[in-house]
């Protein structure tokens, strides 16, 4: 006979204002096997969760149901508190009377039935409920770390710092990411690349962090702990281990018409490159699309010069098979194509530029050293227009609805930069807010405005038409002031939004890590929990979650590394005991919960069995490995013969659900 | 067609664990109101509804059945939302050729972040199965109190 005990939580007002708690426990109270209900303030709060302990003891309870928040909020909160009562933590549910209920509904009646309806439902599933086991599994003590940028440099050495090994993964042939190709940052004005290039030597030093550049994440397996990875290292035919880095073949190959990435296009490179100077590894890489000895044959001039002989023409791509305990995801950003954004005239004239694009324009390192020419003619600019929002909070099919939250700072910057380095330029900016929540963040925007006099418009630019002479007619409008505005410019500085790198979607799916719908990784919670991903053993670092700033990037690297050490300290993981389990006896060993499962958690095995002749007949039968099972429960529904069963959601446990809300 | 005013549907929503139950707790964190006519079954993946629970649903009287999952590509299970959708584009059918509508089945998905179209997607199919009216097409009277 089954002793339930019903608890309904007032949550406060937020269950008790829409909810009459009092009739919803007196209800539930009368319902045949429940021995007790209560209605309490606060459940979760430890007066509450002492009143369900000692329910649990006193009345010798076989299942608890508790009415209150959501079970992804308190779910954890209540088995514990029954576990440490001596009651299966499993055979507890919880009636969603809050996010489900009171929150939606206004009628008290209404919500009131509904509540019944829902603890009724939880009670029935609790009646079926069976008590559950966690097993354990080990922990691979090392960490994966997914993109090279400022997001995942930080977050490898500080999970390095902790004593455990952490591979890099990264695509480009350095690490270093989009803080290497900014020139200063906001608000302190630091050069990126003094404050990035000794932390990529960190990484590069440190004994504990392995880096494979130029490679990409072909496949992932397995389950937090105990991820097997595959890498793809690409061919890069050059051998990292001679490579000194020299840098002469860089300047013999003879095929020199080769857009530089770096700079973005801006300038050209060679064939075989070393992205930029302090790049690490600091190893050349052949680029196969443009490489003439590899295209046709003709050519080894890079092997001739090569000292160290290095380069190999006939490199493959490689593949390495790792174990982690942790995935890292840190892929970072990259900003939106802006084609589509006629107006701005960025396809018709060198001299509309991206604000990553002024960046390289006005790096040392840049394609000008420093020097702030227009790409048309080389012509110092005297008046720039900088437009903010190209494709942010953007309400059609061309942008991003989001705000991409570092533009307005690093315009101000830019503005800022010129203006102090070439004070007869007139700089003009258009925004439609200026956004400057941040440490030092608006003080640094007035700066801007009231030091270096730049001309800040609230308003939009309708349209840029080019003239022959390269200088561009700005056409917008001033909203405070009420007029168009006409500027005859000589550059035009679009603040194009920030999306997700393009990698990140087959990431996410190989990694069954979800995300929104802008392709940013979903956090495990928006508040609680931002750096870990809803699915076990992935976190989240940098701009793959959502636009941020460096600050913030190196904030979020350092959390998120936080919480890989803490899954990688412990031996043992409590697995889901919510698992497949297969009835031997029912099992035919047709194979069909086999091709459904994407765990491959699911084996056959040769089973004797006694028949009534007493003769022993060897039957195939369905056996589900529980270590690897996730719980889905694809293979109970695949199952002909009903043999195969999920624990804790049980046939039999979502009909009784169903029965309870239809009666 | 007359529309009973009084009638209240009985609707069932089978809800992912990861996405569409999260969806609905979303819809309640935002207040999106949406009639209490909905009662939602978690379940750890769309694929973990078993076609006999939507039989047993209208044999015990329910009016409508929702079946929310992650959007494709993006299940917690890789591919359970897809064994979700051919099971359901079958039974639906059955179910149409039986004389339940077509109109009072149906599959959405609703992603963790989707509160509003949770709500929106409730609001909605509560309003056309209150339209078709009472359910009485499987309906087992010998299982009714």
């Amino acid at each position: 006979m089954n002793r339930i005990g019903v608890f309904v939580c007032h949550c406060g007002t937020n269950i008790a204002a829409t909810v009459d708690v009092h009739r919803v426990a007196e209800t539930l109270g009368k319902e045949p096997s429940v021995v007790i209900a209560k209605d309490y303030q606060y459940m979760c709060s430890e007066a509450g969760q002492n009143m369900i302990k000692d329910a649990i003891r006193e009345y010798g309870l076989t299942g608890l149901v508790v009415c209150s928040c959501s079970p992804r909020m308190h779910e954890a909160t209540f088995r514990k508190a029954a576990a440490s009562a001596g009651l299966n933590p499993y055979l507890v549910e919880i009636a969603n009377i809050r996010e489900q209920d009171s929150w939606i509904h206004k009628d008290i009646e209404e919500a009131t039935e509904k509540a019944v309806i829902l603890g009724r439902t939880a009670i029935a599933k609790v009646q079926l409920n069976t008590p559950l086991t966690a097993g354990e599994s080990p922990v691979t003590k090392r960490a994966l770390v997914i993109g090279g940028g400022i997001a995942g440099i930080q977050t490898a050495l500080d999970i390095a710092e902790a004593g455990f090994e952490v591979d890099i993964v990264e695509k480009q042939p350095t690490i270093g990411g989009k803080m290497a190709q900014i020139d200063k940052t906001f608000p302190t004005l630091d050069c990126a690349a003094c404050i990035l290039t000794p932390k990529m030597v960190d990484c590069a030093q440190n004994d504990k962090i392995t880096i494979y550049s130029y490679s990409e994440v072909a496949a992932v397996s397995g389950f937090v702990g105990n991820f097997s990875v595959k890498i793809k290292r690409k061919a890069r035919f050059v051998d990292e281990t001679k490579c000194t880095g020299c840098g002469l073949c860089t300047e013999k190959c003879p095929q020199k018409k080769v857009p530089n990435e770096f700079n973005l296009g801006l300038d050209n490179r060679r064939a075989i490159y070393i992205p930029f100077a302090q790049a690490v590894p600091k190893v050349a890489t052949i680029d196969p699309d443009y490489c003439n000895m590899l295209k046709n044959g003709k050519c080894g001039v890079c092997a001739k010069v090569c000292g160290a002989q290095a380069i190999d023409y006939k490199a493959q791509d490689t593949y390495v098979e790792q174990q982690y305990g942790a995935i890292v995801v840190a892929t970072g950003f990259n900003p939106i194509n802006i084609d589509a954004y006629d107006e701005y005239a960025y396809s018709q004239s060198q001299n509309v530029v991206t604000s990553l694009e002024l960046e390289r324009l006005m790096n040392a390192a840049g394609p000008n050293g420093g020097t702030l020419l227009r790409p048309s003619d080389k012509k110092h600019p005297k008046t720039i227009v900088f437009v903010q929002c190209v494709g942010s909070r953007c309400d059609d099919s061309r942008g991003k609805g989001y705000c991409s939250k570092i533009c307005c700072m690093y315009t101000a910057k830019h503005a800022m930069l010129i203006r102090e380095k070439y004070p007869d330029t007139n700089v003009y900016v258009f925004y439609i807010d200026v956004r400057t929540p941040g440490k030092n963040f608006d003080e640094f925007y007035r700066r801007a405005v009231e030091q270096y006099n730049v001309h800040y418009v609230k308003g939009q630019v309708g349209k840029v038409v080019p003239k022959s002479d390269g200088n561009l007619i700005v056409y917008g409008s001033d909203l405070i002031e009420g007029k168009r505005l006409v500027i005859d410019a000589d550059m035009v500085v679009l603040a194009a939004a920030i999306e997700p790198d393009k990698s990140a979607r087959s990431i996410a799916t190989m990694l069954t890590a979800s995300m929104d719908t802008n392709d940013f990784f979903t956090e495990a919670h928006p508040k609680l929990r931002p750096v870990e991903s809803p699915t076990a053993g992935i976190f989240l670092s940098g701009v793959c979650q959502g636009p941020k700033d460096i600050p913030e990037t190196v904030a979020q690297a350092t959390a998120c590394a936080g919480k890989v050490i803490g899954l990688l300290v412990k031996d043992k993981l409590t697995c889901n005991p919510c698992v497949a389990h297969s009835d031997e006896l029912m099992c035919n060993g047709c194979s069909s919960c086999e091709k459904v499962c994407p765990y491959g958690a699911i084996t056959y095995e040769e089973k004797g069995f006694r028949q009534p002749d007493r003769t022993t007949k060897m039957r195939r039968v369905a056996i589900v490995n529980e270590a690897v099972c996730q719980g889905c429960g694809a293979c109970t529904v695949a199952c002909p013969s009903g043999a195969m069963d999920l624990k804790g959601f049980a046939n039999k446990q979502i009909m009784a659900e169903v029965d309870a809300i239809c009666l | 067609m007359s529309v009973n005013n009084e009638f209240r549907p009985k609707i069932v929503a089978f809800c992912c664990n990861w996405c569409s139950y999260a969806g609905a707790d979303l819809a309640g964190t935002n207040r999106l109101q949406y009639p209490a006519d909905v009662k939602i079954i978690r379940v750890p993946c769309s694929c973990r509804v078993n076609p006999m629970f939507i039989l047993r649903a209208f044999q015990r009287g329910a009016d409508g059945v929702i079946l929310c999952g992650c959007h494709p590509g993006d299940c917690h299970y890789t591919s359970g939302n897809y064994f979700a959708r051919r099971r359901m584009t079958l039974l639906f059918s059955m179910l149409d050729y039986l004389g339940i509508e077509k109109e009072r089945t149906r599959v959405e998905w609703v992603s963790a972040a989707e509160g509003a179209k949770f709500a929106a997607t409730m609001n909605d199919f509560v309003d056309t199965v209150t339209k078709l009216g009472p359910n009485r097409r499987l309906e087992d009277l010998r299982c009714k109190n």
